[in-house]
């Protein structure tokens, strides 16, 4: 198994920590679905923020805070660094926005600010593309983790590209890989870990569910069973059927 | 004198950040600074001065995906 900077997870699920009904309703998502990664953000100073951070300390696991909502490196780099003195953590979730409607990430504004936040000593998750060459730009950078989405960040639409996350993988056979955004059912969890990917990150899908503690344990689970499944060496797909019963000793009727 | 303070103008009595915390009634409380768009470590907000029309951004712990 890959490891995140040195950290081996106990689990290849992160979840998102917004949108859910209640605190009580998240923190028993986190408990039922055994994620070992929370994201987090910083915003402006209101009512809440402290007991909104006890409740995550609570939990006990690895804490991601994001640069969610940045649209240049410049203030993706000033979040992190805030983020890092605020959470004590040197984890950051990369995200620079390059569009308002799809937020598809700015690969320009990223690439940027990985290599100011990698050589700054921080250990970057950047929420990118499938595309290879921005993924090998980061790694150049010092990333040692990519974190591409499956589809916009919301949308639930699961893996719009199948083929791009697949080459990805074969890519970069020693950097962890995690699908970060669009994920809407567990199965589309399952068919990234399936790909040999190795964690999926998630929030609205199971926030926005009916039942968000029994979807965070649906996508747990979906997960785990991706991950074994991979392990477990899947048959190439065929175009022809191929008999699975033996056509010798068959009988003449 | 005037500072923007979260995207609001605030008149206050203060020549360091750590003392614009204190005048807004944030007082010791656990938030992470920013002025004009730089990161103020909690370290030398003390010794960082502010100036009329100065950005601050007091940011807390928020839930996130």
């Amino acid at each position: 198994m890959r490891d995140f900077y040195g950290v081996r997870l106990a689990t290849p699920m992160m979840l998102g920590t917004a949108r859910y009904p209640s605190p009580a309703v998240m923190a028993a998502a986190f408990r039922d679905s055994g994620a070992s990664v929370a994201t987090v953000s910083l915003r402006r100073e209101g009512e809440g923020g402290r007991a909104f951070w006890d409740i995550v300390r609570a939990l006990g696991i690895h804490v991601l805070p994001n640069t969610a909502g940045c649209h240049s490196a410049r203030e993706a780099i000033t979040t992190a660094r805030m983020a890092r003195e605020y959470f004590e953590t040197d984890w950051i979730k990369l995200e620079v926005i390059g569009d308002a409607d799809t937020l598809h990430p700015d690969p320009f504004g990223l690439l940027e600010a990985a290599e100011a936040l990698c050589a700054d000593g921080f250990k970057v998750f950047p929420y990118t593309t499938e595309d290879q060459v921005l993924a090998q730009r980061l790694v150049d950078a010092g990333c040692r983790v990519l974190m591409p989405w499956g589809s916009p960040i919301g949308s639930g639409q699961g893996l719009n590209n199948p083929h791009g996350l697949r080459t990805l993988r074969a890519a970069f056979p020693d950097i962890p890989l995690v699908v970060d955004a669009g994920l809407g059912l567990p199965s589309h969890a399952a068919q990234a870990m399936e790909m040999g990917y190795d964690a999926v990150l998630l929030n609205t899908a199971v926030a926005e569910a009916r039942d968000p503690v029994a979807m965070a344990r649906a996508f747990a689970l979906a997960a785990q069973a991706g991950a074994i499944a991979s392990s477990a060496g899947p048959m190439p797909a065929r175009d022809m059927a191929q008999p699975s019963t033996p056509v010798i000793g068959r009988a003449w009727l | 004198m005037k500072i923007d303070v979260n995207g609001v103008t605030h008149d206050v009595e203060a020549a360091t950040v750590q003392d614009a915390l204190h005048a807004l009634g944030w007082g010791d409380r656990r938030v992470a600074t920013a002025l004009n768009g730089t990161f103020v470590p909690a370290a030398v907000r003390d010794g960082t001065a502010l100036s009329p029309g100065d950005r601050l951004e007091v940011l807390t712990a928020m839930q996130g995906g």
